[in-house]
């Protein structure tokens, strides 16, 4: 097992490279560096542009070298210094503007995993043991029109709804008058009633996708010789499902955390606008609006990394459950 | 709904008996299964995936909403009375006092003194005729020749207009601009497959084919393209494309944009595909009769699983056209004048609006109808695609 984490851990290192190039490439992409862009806007409000402070600021982002100079210049800082550059629309430290809304996007996404999970299980396991029932053609209804309808159409309905029938106040994650409230249960319980919309949008294609892997898997394993053999031999059905064929298509469960997290984290952006959440989405739509691109950088550098680690743990999960995994990855 | 292409679908899993040909109602002799081409039984086990055969009927009707938009549509693109703001949807009514006869009722508009927002009341009193093939913009069929004759219409032109579905806030008339989205959002889906469909078989099929380190490297370049949130990389390459671009230029850039990483999935599948065949005896016989190696890969290896190739990339249409709906309704895809279902949404995006004008959604009810057919469609025809399979 050991040697299972070490060689995933090393794997790790080249896509973070790459994924931090990349990114620092999408920095580079709109015309002018960052130096113009703090004079014009300097300018703009009519103060001194000062030479020394230009040239330090030269010097720091390597500004006016080659690609490499100046991502090395980006890089290094936010490797040892967790600097990851200024962003000029707020004027303000990017780390400093990352925190809150990174610890809501990150709750925000372990709750809908964790609904996905709730949700998919059960249906999942009915559907493919009620195959072609009933309930098994409407579950899989819901999940085509669940893939099919964009959630931040769903986001305006679900927000429309509880406006409508529940006097909530639209977006947000609270309601205005527990804004600046200390934590209290009165507060907690507003803002659980305003977590489910988001949790709900955000869930909806992620269980639609499981279910039908779950169902797909499970079917697939219930079909085989050994399922057949178990039962030939007079095995309870239900000790038959449970022992072996549902935890071999309980794998997807985990195998499914990175890229449930990639989507999570790109749908952020969008439902997160709609239902006016502080996560980091909105930040990067505002940041790529405005070209301030230090701040868009690091916020797709961030969620290009948390994507790498939700996989980086979905696989530990797997090789820990499945010896299978853990001998492939030997070889 | 930033579904990955190429993610594993619902399977039809009917029992998997032998190719039952044809609907009961016609069963297809065995004699003719046995040298039937193999397109034929493609559609044979197509047809009796009922609700794929349905969402294949859909799909081509929206495709041909598309190519006609100019003729279906009653108004032009452009077209638009902004004192008809936010004006509700009309009814049709089809008899006129006993007799055949076409027409809507007018409006009556009141303000709001404090608010200044219009409020309409549909006017019994009024009638405006409408008609078929009647005169209207102009605009050009198929890109070939000038027309100005509309499906439906106002019969004056010059008269009040006609609101089937409602206006938006400019009281453009959103049954048109529906219309003429569809052209934009379903062929932004058609090429942007087609370019991710050449990149998905270069690379899947030279990493198929050739294995060793240029399989090691491409699929490194494969999980990589997976790994990474779409949406933020999306967003950062749209708001990279200088402002001055034209639509057709930015048009372009996002199908670009989109297919940069939806031909990966593509690209594992034709790898797979690749592996399976090369050990097959046809690949083998083809060797040893000294065939060269392009024309074994184009004539021999590529044919065997083309059908599975067009069924993903069916699949893959449907999350092109939400991908490109959920950039535009943010404002980095698509932008006006062009006119696209995510364009359109862009302008239904607060609670206000729906409130007020709940039509303002209806592209959204395009969306889904689109993208559902499609998958119903590509689900039908990737089970049939290989009906040497059972």
């Amino acid at each position: 097992m050991l040697g299972y984490i070490a060689r995933r851990v090393l794997v790790m290192i080249p896509t973070l490279f790459v994924i931090s190039v990349l990114s620092f490439a999408i920095i580079q992409l709109p015309p002018g560096d960052y130096l113009t862009t703090v004079v014009a806007q300097l300018e703009v409000e009519g103060g001194e542009v000062d030479s020394a402070q230009l040239a330090a600021l030269r010097e720091r982002y390597g500004l006016g070298e080659s690609f490499f100079v100046q991502y090395y210049a980006w890089i290094s800082n936010i490797v040892f210094h967790l600097d990851f550059g200024h962003s000029f629309e707020w004027n303000r430290p990017v780390s400093g503007l990352l925190g809150d809304r990174l610890a809501l996007t990150v709750a925000l996404s372990i709750c809908t995993i964790l609904f996905i999970w709730l949700v998919a299980f059960p249906i999942g396991v009915y559907s493919a043991l009620r195959q072609r029932s009933i309930g098994d053609y409407a579950f899989t209804m819901i999940g085509f029109i669940g893939l099919a309808v964009p959630n931040f159409m769903i986001a305006l309905v679900l927000m429309w709804v509880g406006l409508r029938y529940f006097g909530q106040s639209p977006g947000g994650i609270v309601s205005p008058e527990y804004a600046g409230a200390a934590w209290n249960l009165g507060k907690l319980l507003d803002v659980l009633g305003h977590l489910w919309v988001p949790v709900v949008v955000w869930g909806t294609a992620g269980t639609a996708g499981l279910i039908r892997i779950l169902r797909n898997n499970l079917l697939d394993e219930l079909r085989k010789p050994y399922v057949v053999a178990a039962r030939a031999r007079g095995l309870p059905e239900r000790r038959l499902t449970v022992k072996y064929p549902l935890r071999v298509a309980l794998n997807p469960f985990f195998s499914t955390i990175g890229w449930i997290l990639a989507s999570l984290i790109g749908a952020d952006a969008i439902v997160s606008r709609v239902l006016n959440l502080d996560t980091t989405g909105p930040l990067l739509l505002r940041a790529l609006m405005a070209q301030d691109m230090y701040l868009a950088g690091s916020l797709i550098l961030i969620s290009a990394v948390l994507v790498v680690i939700g996989t980086l743990i979905s696989d530990l999960l797997l090789g820990w459950l499945d010896p299978r995994v853990r001998l492939r990855y030997g070889q | 709904m930033t579904w990955i292409a190429g993610e594993p679908g619902p399977v039809d899993d009917r029992p998997e008996g032998t190719i039952e040909a044809g609907s009961p109602a016609e069963p297809v002799p065995e004699r003719e299964i046995a040298v039937a081409p193999q397109w034929k039984l493609v559609w044979w086990s197509f047809k009796r995936h009922r609700l794929a055969l349905a969402g294949g009927v859909v799909t081509v009707v929206i495709y041909l909403v598309a190519v006609l938009a100019g003729f279906l549509a009653p108004y032009s693109n452009s077209y638009f009375d902004s004192e008809y703001a936010y004006a509700p949807p009309q009814r049709l009514h089809v008899v006129d006092d006993g007799e055949w006869g076409l027409y809507v009722h007018g409006y009556t508009s009141e303000q709001d003194p404090e608010t200044l927002g219009l409020s309409w009341e549909i006017d019994e009193s009024q009638k405006v005729p409408v008609g078929l093939f009647v005169k209207g913009d102009e605009y050009r069929l198929l890109g070939l020749f000038t027309w100005d004759r509309h499906l439906i219409g106002p019969k004056d032109a010059a008269g009040p207009p006609m609101y089937l579905l409602g206006a938006d806030a400019l009281g453009h008339d959103m049954l048109s601009r529906i219309i003429h989205g569809t052209a934009v959002s379903m062929s932004i889906g058609l090429v942007g497959v087609v370019l991710s469909f050449l990149l998905g078989i270069t690379l899947g099929g030279m990493s198929g084919y050739f294995g060793g380190w240029i399989d090691n490297v491409i699929q490194r370049v494969i999980e990589f393209v997976v790994s990474i949130p779409t949406i933020p990389l999306w967003m950062g390459l749209m708001a990279a494309i200088p402002q001055h671009w034209g639509p057709l230029q930015r048009y372009f850039a996002l199908t670009v944009i989109l297919s940069l990483i939806s031909w990966a999935a593509l690209g594992r599948e034709v790898r797979g595909k690749f592996f399976a065949v090369r050990g097959e005896e046809f690949v083998m016989a083809a060797t040893v009769d000294g065939v060269s190696r392009p024309r074994i890969i184009f004539r021999h290896v590529l044919p065997s699983f083309t059908s599975h190739i067009v069924a993903n990339m069916s699949l893959a249409i449907p999350a092109m056209i939400l991908a490109e709906t959920a950039l535009s309704f943010i404002g980095l895809g698509l932008q006006s004048p062009t006119v696209s279902w995510g364009v359109l949404l862009e302008e239904a995006q607060s609670i206000r609006v729906i409130e007020t004008a709940p039509w303002m959604m209806l592209p959204g009810l395009a969306v889904i109808v689109a993208v559902l057919s499609l998958n119903f469609f590509g689900d039908g025809l990737r089970d049939a695609a290989d009906p040497y399979k059972h």
